[in-house]
């Protein structure tokens, strides 16, 4: 079933642009009002990868990058569903994730934390979900590390997540973070949302029901992204 | 209580972060060997129909600063003006052209570069053609939510001038911070873009 234009997002829900807690916000938001753009095709379209485009290993994080041994850390599993707004799965959705190791140090050029890189862990990962929207993927557990906002301020272990739909308005980045965390309530990046409810939406819940005994926990984190309109009543009566 | 409507909320937004590239272009962030090649770093082969372009920008903050953490992805039309989509049901676009492309800049200085082609056409809801146009997405660290933008091409006046939503835009002086000038880089058109997030230049950001 192809769709009509997608519901329109609830900026209310999403995070603000300028939060001042969050500092680096302060300059990089804009400051006019966003130009309310009715979906057209250039939104209602959007790329779709192919299973072909991943490697093997490219969802297990414990292997993909393992050189001469498996990174150090709590073995994890995560998986959920991608669904929409009304609840559908969203088959064939492109899932990339990047995290730090388990002791809250990236692997990039930048950064300059002071916890050591493990030698057989990258931190990249991706996955296309099932045609019940499910996906799923191995890694270890990412620390928690301190970043220079406030003078003390540690980000909660968390997951990024890049999510592409259907359609280019779709379109989403976010990140998971894992429950009962004490640093999540206390971080500037996570407030920046303002309702608590949409914050939860972000804590992956502990799933005993999925680990793997003697090997990896696991934890749930379903996405939901953008639903979409029957096209009924946009001038194309054949409907969806 | 009235009925409930039993819809979900969509994930909300977080920020990429400053390690985006970590996730979304590990090859280039010298993270080698997971995935052959980063996603979107070539947008077409040799067979793409089409005029060969080049998009060229950088991304400024609030104090005129560029950034050299930004992500920034294209989606375009072929030039036919059909996307390389399962949801496109006009036709079928060229296969040797993807539409999509994801440049995270050059780490000095920011500048990102497509190498696409122009793209044709695409009809509004009426009917009606857009204006020649790209679409874009910017996100990066301090940008809780991604900015959705549009390049549309300098050398397109008569067509810019009639595309529907371009037209409808209230502030007219800020129509400009959509058109990229058209320069010629040796043998190729090359299409300058900068974009600022904030002040007195901002660029438009649309809720799509």
């Amino acid at each position: 079933m192809s769709g009509g234009s997608f519901y329109q997002r609830d900026r209310q829900w999403h995070p603000r642009a300028y939060d001042p807690a969050y500092k680096t916000s302060v300059t990089r938001s804009p400051q006019k009002a966003l130009i309310a753009l009715d979906n057209t095709l250039s939104e209602m379209t959007g790329p779709v990868f192919g299973h072909d485009t991943l490697g093997p290993l490219d969802d297990d994080m414990i292997l993909n990058f393992a050189k001469d041994g498996e990174p150090i850390g709590q073995r994890i599993i995560v998986h959920g569903r991608v669904l929409d707004e009304d609840a559908r799965p969203v088959p064939g959705a492109l899932i990339e994730v990047w995290q730090a190791n388990a002791g809250g140090r990236y692997r990039h050029k930048k950064e300059t934390y002071l916890a050591p890189l493990d030698p057989n862990f990258g931190g990249c990962g991706r996955t296309i979900s099932g045609p019940d929207g499910s996906y799923r993927f191995r890694t270890i557990k990412p620390g928690p590390y301190p970043w220079p906002n406030g003078p003390n301020d540690w980000r909660p272990a968390h997951i990024h997540f890049s999510i592409f739909g259907q359609g280019f308005a779709q379109r989403l980045i976010t990140q998971m973070y894992f429950e009962g965390d004490p640093l999540i309530w206390l971080c500037p990046i996570v407030a920046t949302i303002p309702d608590k409810a949409a914050i939860e939406r972000l804590i992956a819940p502990l799933d005993m029901a999925n680990t793997v005994p003697m090997d990896a926990r696991a934890y749930k984190f379903d996405i939901v992204l953008r639903g979409r309109r029957s096209t009924l009543f946009e001038n194309r009566m054949e409907g969806n | 209580m009235v009925q409930s409507l039993d819809r979900l909320k969509e994930s909300p937004s977080q920020t990429a972060g400053p390690y985006v590239h970590i996730g979304c272009t590990p090859n280039f962030s010298g993270i080698e060997g997971v995935f052959p090649q980063d996603l979107g770093t070539s947008m077409l082969n040799d067979g793409a129909k089409g005029e060969r372009i080049r998009i060229v920008g950088r991304v400024f903050d609030g104090v005129g600063t560029a950034l050299k953490d930004a992500m920034v992805e294209v989606w375009q039309a072929d030039a036919n003006g059909l996307y390389p989509s399962p949801q496109e049901t006009r036709g079928t676009a060229d296969p040797n052209f993807t539409g999509f492309g994801r440049s995270a800049g050059d780490m000095a200085t920011g500048e990102f570069v497509f190498e696409t082609i122009k793209p044709g056409n695409v009809p509004f809801k009426d009917g009606r053609p857009q204006a020649p146009h790209v679409t874009l997405w910017i996100v990066a660290r301090g940008i809780n939510i991604g900015l959705h933008t549009r390049l549309y091409f300098g050398d397109e006046e008569a067509a810019n001038a009639a595309d529907p939503i371009l037209s409808r835009i209230e502030h007219r002086s800020r129509v400009a911070t959509l058109i990229a000038p058209k320069t010629m880089e040796g043998e190729i058109a090359t299409y300058r873009h900068d974009i600022f997030l904030q002040g007195e230049k901002e660029t438009i950001f649309f809720d799509v």
